[in-house]
């Protein structure tokens, strides 16, 4: 396939409208794959607007002869949906505006200044992006227990503040920021946090939006620690709750999917707005989300 | 496309080195003297050092303490009981087991996770005027949570009137018990996980494609080089540092396999699919072993530096 795939184009000149054989066979396989990769999504969704008894009735139908919203409906009112859609919210807002604060400082920090011990200190946080977080899982419930986080926002929130990849990233942006513009800043009588703020931030936009998005998503998504911080239904997040509880409830499968659906909607849309931002970050970063 | 400035400041970053370049690579003009020292940078540093060593070097150190004491969730005092945990977590064939399972699973995963990321994104390449809708549909589950995920899938699953087993029965085929069945639920892990995070590897490969000057083609068209001699001599060659850094960040993300495991079989059947960190979590959070846990996550954190190293030190060689 791919072998084929490379052939037709270039052959063909860029501009002409007559599509060659090949060109038709790769256009056939990209459309087939995709949608075949959206096939579970619509699956989903065709399920979810079924009557509920329609769900299993073989053989199977893409679409109902009865399509209803009553699986939304009857999630939406009954079970804790909401309630986890509004926490995973607000860790998410946490730890995104938490982290984008933090590791610009940081990096501000390691880049724009020098202190005593500023190598010893960045080599140590640089050495902790070797540290798997889910290696720590013990550990640290346990000194979150001392602490009196377990079931709390902050509980959940804070360990995934420490990202020290995000602050290496950073730095190395604002490394590349040229000098002189700290220094005309510095001229005009500028400190270094007003340089942070109104020089280094504004030329960083880019990979600040990155950075919080990718946190964004990857607050929003993570499962295992905040799987291990909760055992309070009413304070899971989206996936701990669906993973957890919603699966409980067993065969409904008509609301399963609706629950499914309903979760994925908040990050399909984050994707769709910020598709190109995605796309450039892990291009050039190879930020892991 | 277009790619931001970001994206070409970042190009040569997180692959390559992580010492602290004093000066920067970029080396200013000599012109401008070294910054003045002052303790001024500490504070910037201080607010992310402090919450780094409160969640993260501290959970650190203590895990390791706590491998060699009883430690217990219960609350009941804990002892120092030498290397037993350790030596106790080296004959456990639980512990084989389940290092076993997550081997396995790394294995099956990571070559579709490399090669259909590469395939798809070769295809996105060429079919460019469905460029919008093909990197939605491959990336899109991507940002899909875990749990999403694997209820849609569980669905799936279904047997009897499940979309995958009535699609084979509809085909004359029998029925295979994707989660049900010891020898095929790893496999129906595979799949799923290949459905939902092959995106990150497609886009990779795709800004690589997008990276290479079409001038190369060109050049080679006016040699006369067939389709499939340009795909092996050129693009092939070409993307080889995107397959190191892809292989890379697979393989340990593959060793770390817990969520989808956890949330389609539990580790079942009969503990076929239950990976190491769902044995860490077992031993620690229902069979309250703090301090056994703790070593089971060490053995784990061992095998990722491991690996690892090998891979910085074959990678430092690709890079020469």
């Amino acid at each position: 396939m791919s072998v084929e795939a490379n052939a037709p184009a270039v052959r063909a000149r860029p501009r002409r409208l007559v599509i060659s054989p090949a060109a038709a066979l790769v256009y056939f396989a990209a459309f087939w794959a995709a949608v075949f990769w959206l096939a579970p999504l619509l699956w989903a969704a065709a399920t979810s607007i079924k009557p509920e008894a329609e769900t299993t009735l073989v053989p199977l139908a893409w679409l109902s002869e009865n399509p209803t919203f009553a699986a939304y409906r009857e999630v939406w009112a009954v079970g804790d949906i909401p309630r986890w859609i509004v926490n995973s919210t607000i860790v998410s807002v946490l730890v995104t505006a938490l982290t984008l604060a933090l590791c610009s400082l940081a990096a501000y920090g390691f880049s724009k200044t020098r202190f005593p011990g500023r190598s010893w200190f960045f080599a140590i946080i640089i050495a902790g992006i070797l540290v798997p977080p889910q290696v720590l899982i013990v550990p640290l419930f346990t000194q979150m227990s001392t602490l009196g986080l377990v079931d709390t926002y902050w509980g959940i929130a804070l360990p995934q503040v420490v990202a020290p990849v995000m602050v290496f990233i950073l730095k190395r942006f604002f490394d590349a920021i040229p000098r002189d513009y700290e220094e005309a800043a510095r001229i005009d009588g500028a400190g270094h946090l007003r340089i942070l703020w109104s020089v280094i931030l504004p030329l960083s936009r880019p990979i600040l939006a990155a950075v919080g998005i990718f946190t964004f998503i990857g607050s929003w998504n993570n499962f295992l620690w905040p799987f291990v911080a909760t055992t309070d239904p009413s304070i899971m997040t989206l996936p701990v709750g669906l993973g957890v509880v919603q699966s409980v409830y067993g065969i409904a499968y008509a609301q399963n999917m609706a629950a499914a659906v309903i979760s994925a909607v908040p990050l399909l849309v984050v994707f769709m707005v910020f598709q190109r931002r995605i796309v450039t970050g892990i291009a050039g970063a190879g930020i892991k989300g | 496309m277009a790619r931001s400035t970001a994206g070409a400041r970042e190009d040569s970053g997180v692959r390559t080195s992580t010492e602290d370049s004093d000066p920067p690579v970029e080396a200013p003009p000599p012109a401008i003297r070294s910054r003045p020292v002052s303790w001024a940078g500490l504070w910037f540093v201080l607010p992310f050092a402090v919450l780094f060593a409160v969640f993260l070097l501290w959970p650190t150190i203590t895990g390791f303490a706590y491998t060699f004491t009883d430690r217990s969730l219960t609350g009941a005092p804990a002892g120092y009981i030498g290397w037993s945990n350790w030596t106790e977590s080296l004959t456990d064939p639980a512990v084989w087991s389940s290092l076993w399972n997550t081997l396995v699973f790394t294995g099956l995963s990571t070559p579709p996770l490399v090669l259909a990321g590469l395939g798809l994104a070769l295809l996105t390449a060429r079919a460019r005027r469905l460029g919008w809708f093909l990197r939605f549909s491959f990336f899109a589950p991507f940002v899909l949570p875990v749990a999403v995920v694997t209820m849609i899938w569980v669905w799936l699953y279904q047997p009897g009137f499940g979309l995958v087993n009535d699609t084979l029965t509809g085909l004359g085929l029998t029925e295979v018990g994707w989660l049900a069945d010891e020898r095929v639920a790893m496999i129906s892990v595979v799949v799923t996980t290949l459905w939902w995070t092959v995106g990150f590897n497609y886009l990779l490969y795709l800004a690589a494609l997008q990276g290479i000057p079409r001038e190369i083609y060109e050049a080679a068209d006016v040699d006369g080089a067939s389709g499939g001699r340009k795909l092996w001599s050129i693009t092939l060659p070409l993307l080889r540092r995107t397959t190191v850094l892809v292989l890379v960040l697979q393989l340990v993300a593959s060793l770390k396999i817990f969520d989808q495991v956890y949330l389609m079989t539990r580790g079942g059947p009969n503990f076929a699919t239950r990976p190491l960190i769902q044995y860490i979590y077992e031993s620690g959070f229902t069979g309250f072993r703090i301090g056994y846990a703790s070593a089971i996550s060490y053995l784990l954190f061992a095998v990722i530096i491991v690996f690892s190293v090998v891979q910085f030190r074959l990678f430092s060689r690709e890079e020469v």
